[in-house]
């Protein structure tokens, strides 16, 4: 069997883009968006906000301590938000560990 | 109406040629042939126009667009342009030398069909000996090239009671995603229309098959399914509203707002040898005929739901009721959804045989004096 197992986005687990998955800004509707297979997103600025900390070598904690920091609101809205998202990039195979 | 944005997708229909027979083919009835297809500078023009106007993803689709021998060189060039490359192939002539030539060219998915996961009835439906064999040897290279993959299966009535079989085995080819894709009835689908509308008994299984397998498999294989128009009480956003996100580019150079487009009658699509894709899409009377909601007859234009289905699938009202403006019948609260509630009964009767997609007399007898 070549079937992988479902990645659960945890505190510390540190994401990267899937391969097949690009994350830029697009000059003509000046906008961020994500293109993967057959799947293209529009992130809103939030969003935008927790992809571009998606670098690969933060952990998702170090990616919700730095948005508690620049919003100074508490970490348990903030984690409970970016952990969903994550999650469902997770499973759309846009991200992964 | 708001203003219009610039289209997501294109998708470049390459060829009408194609080594399967599939009698649900969404190729029109009068197929192109080869003398007739744009050449390689067209092409790539289009593509070049294509991402200056926005469009973000490209689907090199046909028939087989394998059969084209500049694949790899029209790739390349989306690639460059900055278009997202995605192959919709049949898999039958894909060998390792070919697919890394589009690796390297900056494909970045491919989508590979599937008639059935039974061996004899997915070379039967697709009019081909050996089909499916090869589409299972297609798969393994696409996954060893480290591309991800899709499967797309075209459910109805004679495969439909074997779709666990068929999420089975997309999940055992390492496919990422499976597309569960109800027929579409019009063009070849809709003469066959006897022997693939499935019964109500098989459809309610194989929604509960779905969301079965989607809870099992959730993370590993994303399924796409939705409910077949048949069965459904309100019609899909086709294509995402008329003139809204896609644009289909056919064989012949034809810019259409969706491939099964050309059905409708009264419509002059221009092509891409006549005007700029940007001039087509903003500014041709084909595309405004039915964008947006001003076009849109009662129970549509009252309707809160206009700008979420944007009146449903046009070619399919056309097809139906003879007029394009008509609601489509899809909707419960459609005129003529009677036709659909009739057309379900045919699945309760014995299955006619296909109608394979075929050249038309006419055009075979052309494709002979060339070859002579």
């Amino acid at each position: 069997m070549t079937e992988e197992a479902r990645v659960s986005v945890e505190g510390g687990a540190v994401l990267r883009f899937a391969p097949h998955a690009k994350f830029r800004f697009d000059e003509v509707r000046q906008a961020w968006i994500v293109l993967a297979p057959e799947r293209l997103l529009l992130p809103d600025e939030q969003a935008v906000e927790i992809l571009q900390l998606i670098d690969g070598e933060r952990a998702v904690d170090g990616v919700i301590d730095e948005l508690v920091r620049r919003y100074e609101a508490p970490r348990e809205m903030i984690a409970g938000d970016v952990v969903k998202m994550l999650q469902d990039l997770v499973d759309k195979k846009v991200l992964r560990r | 109406m708001s203003a219009v944005d610039p289209p997501l997708a294109v998708l470049a229909e390459l060829t009408h040629r194609c080594p399967l027979r599939c009698p649900y083919c969404s190729n029109p009835l009068e197929l192109s042939r080869a003398s007739a297809e744009l050449d390689t500078a067209s092409w790539k023009r289009v593509l070049g126009e294509a991402a200056a106007l926005g469009v973000l993803q490209v689907h090199f689709s046909g028939g087989e667009p394998l059969a084209r021998r500049d694949l790899t060189e029209l790739v390349r060039h989306a690639t460059e342009a900055g278009l997202y490359g995605n192959l919709i192939t049949s898999g039958i002539h894909l060998d390792s030398g070919r697919l890394n030539e589009l690796v390297e060219a900056g494909l970045e998915h491919v989508q590979l069909s599937f008639q059935d996961a039974d061996i004899a009835s997915g070379d039967r439906i697709a009019g081909l000996a050996g089909s499916q064999e090869a589409k299972r040897r297609a798969a393994r290279l696409v996954r060893e090239a480290g591309l991800p993959l899709t499967v797309n299966a075209v459910v109805h009535r004679q495969n439909l009671d074997r779709l666990d079989e068929i999420i089975g085995m997309a999940a055992a080819l390492g496919a990422d995603r499976l597309e569960v894709a109800h027929v579409q009835y019009y063009g070849w689908a809709l003469r066959n229309r006897a022997a693939l509308l499935p019964t109500r008994g098989q459809l309610d299984a194989a929604t509960a098959t779905v969301e079965d397998a989607r809870a099992r498999l959730a993370g590993v294989l994303v399924i796409d399914y939705v409910v077949p128009d048949y069965y459904a009480h309100r019609p899909k956003a086709c294509m995402g509203g008329w003139g809204r996100r896609f644009l289909n580019v056919t064989p012949a150079g034809k810019v259409l707002p969706c491939h099964a487009a050309e059905t409708l009658p009264g419509l002059d699509f221009p092509t891409v040898a006549e005007a700029g894709l940007s001039d087509i899409w903003y500014r041709s009377a084909a595309f405004e005929r039915f964008r947006g909601t001003e076009w849109m007859p009662e129970p549509c234009r009252s309707c809160d739901r206009r700008e979420i289905d944007w009146g449903g699938c046009r070619c399919q009202a056309y097809a139906l009721t003879g007029d394009a403006e008509r609601t489509d019948p899809a909707c419960a609260l459609a005129p003529d959804h009677g036709l659909l509630v009739e057309a379900r009964q045919d699945a309760n009767e014995a299955a006619p045989d296909f109608i394979y997609r075929q050249h038309s007399a006419a055009s075979h007898r052309r494709s002979a004096e060339l070859i002579s």
